[in-house]
């Protein structure tokens, strides 16, 4: 069944969500990823919890004009513009006011929250009557989807795409550097806004699918686990894309086929699956890889150290670096050194004789800003550079046994 | 006052009342330490933590479920914190996966189990139902006095208040330590103060607060008090200890405000029902938090370094 | 055996380290995975004034960090007159950087001074008058007494340093650590600084301060550790501050006549 959802298999409607939500998440991942390279990614949070009240007064506005209260693009419309002053809202609360981003943000996403809730609950008593079915637009549903509103979120997040084409370049730059971006003549306020008006874009069009909540999850989630893989900001929106439409695609398919398993929610799981995948085994940034590159680079300090101080004769204090000098076969349980860690302890002292010279002679400058106690000296200078340092050294007076 | 307003609105202003102050009182600190949108987070998962402790013990009873929601609560906290370090992630991105995934299993959850004999569903979880807090056994204000009476009174009245009464007690005793930490985290370390700790246990009494507020009031109101009294009372006065004081007038402000527009309110404009209370209770709050923005005295900043 | 043939051959007893009233052993700290200070020794001398010079990056403040526990080393330990750190807090007063704190907070000068008689009220401890009055003395030390009850956001980046000298001033120590005091206050505040640290001095305190500014190195202190991610050097101004040791620690940064000027200045 699930096979044959992911197949497209299940008929037109369903095939027809599962584009539109796959649209949704490259659509959604693409934009986070601008978002939270800019180091605003909570800001999504806000400008979806600012979407109700507008989805409520758009509902009463078009039933009082006499219209059917649950014509999508009316309610869509609605939830935009209500988005569109939330932003203003943060944006004034920020510019104007002590407040942190992090405090108007969480001001604003409850106050209007709240006042749509407030909006809903006139709407259930309203003369009219009319079961609304507004509560969808909280966690999202596909069941008993219009195909005209199937077409409108395929259509949408299309739209958002291209979009999302024209303006990378411009969006790229600020994220990277705002400052850079400026001073080269870019309008920083403008491609912000624009890069607010995707967000809403993406917003209003998961409503439906995955609901208000979650939309924030969408947004935030596949460009955080894509930074995992990727130092490059363009490789950053380009994967976050994947894996957004990859959560998209899997999780309409699957509610598509499974009973009783809501749609919003199973994609943001499958997103979180990625994201915990990433975090975990991703090459390079992910805990795994940087667990093992921190126990290896504990393991050079100390053994470093260690051999530093055996060259010196100085006592160990740290019981690890004793360890690890005995279990190298370099020192005794002592701490007197064996024949082995005496050469090496020898190499060592050696090698920060020829990093002092290094630092101090001017003609080096570039080289000795790489000195960290860790380095080895081969790693930043050619041999004919060393053998000229171990000239300057002369060997009597540099290492005397 | 008719003889009604003791049985019918008293309890749930009450209620309603010391949820906001519990709420506020921790979020004086959390938004010093821009950690405002941590309430927002915990007020995400205790839903998860509900759903859970109600498929683990198989009942709907009230304790298991507040333990629920507290475990969620300060494994959220914990997740957070992990995320963000061991992923080297900002501290917003991480609180957004971490609350987005736990609410979004909490709801799968919800769905796919059968928890339709039980009144257990996200609405709930967001409005919570502040108006049907009702004390039927009261005929008036001599009932206060009444112990048969008194025994009647909505459980969610005596779990408030002693929550209120911890909340404030932890401020109160660990103020001092509070208040340097916020301030110079790295002096408090070198007196000796544990900060991480700190830390944690403010949160750990956010948590706590919104648990128990949720559990009277639904989240919106958790989120709203935790940010929008103590924000309010920033734009007031450029000293702590008054800023805790006016948060804790404006959430009973909001509290009051937002109880009596959403019960009356809608009569007044010649309507019949009453709208939501939770959710009129945090638009008063925001109403405040702009007025305070538009005309407080101390609204603009003054700590930008001038320099020289 | 050998022996490195550049350090300045100062070498501690243990006898110095227990006396000293800062002593560090074998201490690496580290950001990520390049060591910002690795495997330095400091015995800092009882009544100093002592300067922690060093490049930018040097890991100056780092060192400071971790002497007060506030980063955690990855290896090494830190002796406060022969004890461990934790049992002697009370004898250390901090004066972190300026920009580490968040100046919009809402509270007033007084108030910060208060902080550092914490160890002394406690956790529910009343505050007293004398307590205030002791705040307003050390308040009165730095020049910034008329300030006492302005709201800390209102002064300019001199006098927020001065009132984080009062903070320490108030927590009556015997060892003064200072994390680049000087650093962006005017001519008067800087004056008022070294005034009041030259009074410590004489106090018979022990002060230690991360210095960027060369050229003062002499007019002001006494002693100098210098650093560049290792120890350089270490000990009086005369023996320690000098054109080698400025060249090996500084390197390319700077310029051959800045070091002529500088030791025209010491001579």
């Amino acid at each position: 069944m699930v096979i044959d959802a992911l197949l497209l298999q299940l008929g037109y409607n369903a095939t027809l969500v599962a584009v539109g939500a796959m649209l949704l998440g490259v659509a959604a991942g693409m934009t986070g990823s601008f978002l939270y390279l800019r180091k605003r990614a909570l800001v999504s949070d806000a400008i979806s919890h600012a979407t109700l009240p507008g989805v409520g007064l758009a509902f009463i506005v078009m039933v009082a004009l006499g219209a059917d209260g649950r014509n999508l693009p009316g309610l869509l419309l609605g939830s935009a513009l209500s988005a569109w002053a939330g932003l203003l809202c943060l944006g004034w609360l920020v510019r104007r006011t002590r407040l942190a981003e992090d405090a108007a943000i969480g001001a604003v996403l409850s106050v209007f929250f709240g006042f749509g809730i407030v909006l809903l609950t006139v709407i259930q008593t309203m003369s009219s009557g009319r079961q609304a079915g507004l509560e969808n637009f909280l966690l999202g549903s596909t069941a008993g989807m219009l195909r005209m509103d199937a077409l409108v979120i395929a259509g949408g997040g299309a739209l958002i795409l291209l979009a999302i084409f024209i303006l990378r370049r411009p969006m790229l730059e600020v994220a990277f550097d705002p400052e850079y971006a400026a001073a080269r003549g870019l309008n920083v306020d403008r491609v912000d806004l624009a890069m607010m008006g995707l967000v809403m874009a993406v917003t209003v069009v998961g409503l439906k699918i995955v609901g208000l909540i979650l939309i924030v999850a969408l947004l935030i989630i596949p460009s955080v686990a894509a930074r995992f893989w990727t130092d490059r900001a363009d490789h950053v929106v380009l994967i976050g894309g994947i894996l957004g439409g990859l959560a998209g695609y899997t999780g309409a398919a699957i509610s598509a086929a499974v009973p009783n398993v809501p749609t919003g929610p199973i994609i943001v799981l499958i997103a979180f699956g990625l994201f915990a995948l990433s975090l975990l085994f991703a090459p390079g940034r992910g805990v795994m890889a940087a667990l093992v590159r921190h126990l290896r680079f504990q393991h050079r300090v100390h053994l470093r150290q260690g051999l530093l101080a055996l060259a010196q004769a100085q006592q160990i204090y740290e019981p690890r670096t004793l360890r690890l000098l005995r279990r190298a076969g370099l020192a005794r349980p002592d701490g007197v050194a064996t024949e082995a860690g005496r050469a090496r302890a020898a190499r060592a002292l050696r090698d920060e004789k020829r990093w002092e010279i290094v630092r101090t002679d001017p003609a080096h400058e570039a080289a000795a800003a790489f000195y960290d106690g860790l380095t080895d000296i081969d790693a930043v200078l050619t041999r004919d550079q060393i053998a000229e340092i171990d000239r300057r050294i002369g060997s009597p007076q540099g290492v005397s046994a | 006052m008719g003889a009604e307003f003791v049985p019918l609105s008293l309890p749930p202003i009450l209620i309603g009342t010391f949820a906001a102050i519990a709420c506020a009182l921790p979020g004086n600190f959390l938004l010093l330490r821009r950690q405002a949108l941590i309430g927002d987070a915990i007020s995400h998962v205790v839903l998860p933590g509900i759903v859970a402790a109600f498929l683990v013990t198989g009942t709907i009873s009230t304790g298991p479920m507040l333990i629920g929601a507290m475990v969620a609560a300060v494994l959220t906290v914990i997740l957070i914190e992990l995320v963000r370090r061991l992923g080297n992630i900002e501290p917003g991105a991480a609180m957004g996966v971490v609350f987005t995934a736990m609410f979004a299993g909490g709801v799968l959850l919800l769905e796919l189990s059968d928890t339709s004999s039980v009144h257990l569903d996200v609405q709930h979880a967001l409005y919570g139902n502040l108006e049907s807090l009702i004390w039927l056994d009261a005929t008036g204000w001599g009932s206060l006095l009444d112990a048969q009476a008194l025994r009647y009174l909505p459980v969610e009245l005596p779990r408030i208040a002693i929550t209120l009464v911890a909340v404030a007690l932890f401020m109160a005793v660990l103020w001092r330590p509070l208040k340097i930490s916020t301030f110079d985290e790295g002096f408090a370390r070198t007196l000796g103060l544990p900060t991480g700790l700190i830390g944690l246990s403010l949160v750990t009494v956010a948590a706590l607060a919104a648990v128990a507020a949720f559990d009277a009031v639904g989240s919106i109101i958790v989120i709203a008090m935790f940010i929008c009294p103590p924000a309010a009372a920033r734009m007031m006065t450029n000293r702590l200890e008054r800023q805790v004081a006016w948060s804790v007038l404006f959430a009973t402000l909001s509290a009051v405000l937002g109880y009596v527009l959403a019960g009356y309110g809608p009569l007044w404009l010649g309507g019949q029902d009453a709208v939501s209370a939770a959710g009129m209770i945090a638009t008063v709050s925001g109403v405040i938090l702009g007025i305070a923005a538009l005309y407080g005295p101390c609204r603009s900043r003054t700590g930008a370094p001038e320099g020289a | 055996m050998l022996e490195l043939a550049s350090t300045d051959g100062h070498v501690a007893s243990d006898t110095a380290r227990a006396q000293s009233p800062l002593a560090v052993r074998g201490m690496t700290v580290s950001y990520g995975e390049k060591p910002a200070v690795f495997s330095v020794d400091m015995t800092v001398k009882a009544g100093s004034m002592t300067a922690i010079i060093g490049p930018n990056g040097a890991g100056k403040s780092t060192l400071l960090k971790a002497c007060l526990g506030i980063v955690k080393p990855l290896s090494g330990q830190v002796e406060v007159m022969g004890r461990p750190l934790a049992e002697m807090r009370a004898k250390i007063a901090y004066v972190p950087q300026r920009a580490s704190v968040d100046w919009d907070f809402p509270t007033r000068v007084i108030d910060v001074v208060l902080m550092g008689l914490y160890r002394e009220v406690g956790l529910l401890g009343r505050l007293r008058g004398a307590h205030i009055d002791r705040a307003r003395a050390c308040l009165d030390r730095v020049g910034m007494v008329a300030f006492a009850d302005r709201q800390i956001g209102q002064l300019s980046g001199g006098q927020q340093q001065r009132v984080f000298l009062a903070r320490a001033l108030a927590q009556e120590a015997d060892l003064y650590l200072l994390d680049e005091p000087f650093a962006g206050v005017d001519a008067a505040t800087e004056k008022a600084i070294i005034a009041v640290l030259k009074s410590l001095k004489a106090e018979g305190k022990t002060v230690v301060a991360v210095h960027h500014d060369l050229a003062t190195v002499g007019d002001y202190f006494d002693h100098v550790f210098m650093i560049n991610v290792r120890r350089i050097a270490e000990g009086p101004v005369a023996t320690a501050f000098t054109a080698e040791t400025l060249q090996e620690a500084y390197g390319g940064r700077l310029a051959a006549a800045q070091v002529d000027q500088i030791s025209a200045a010491l001579a």
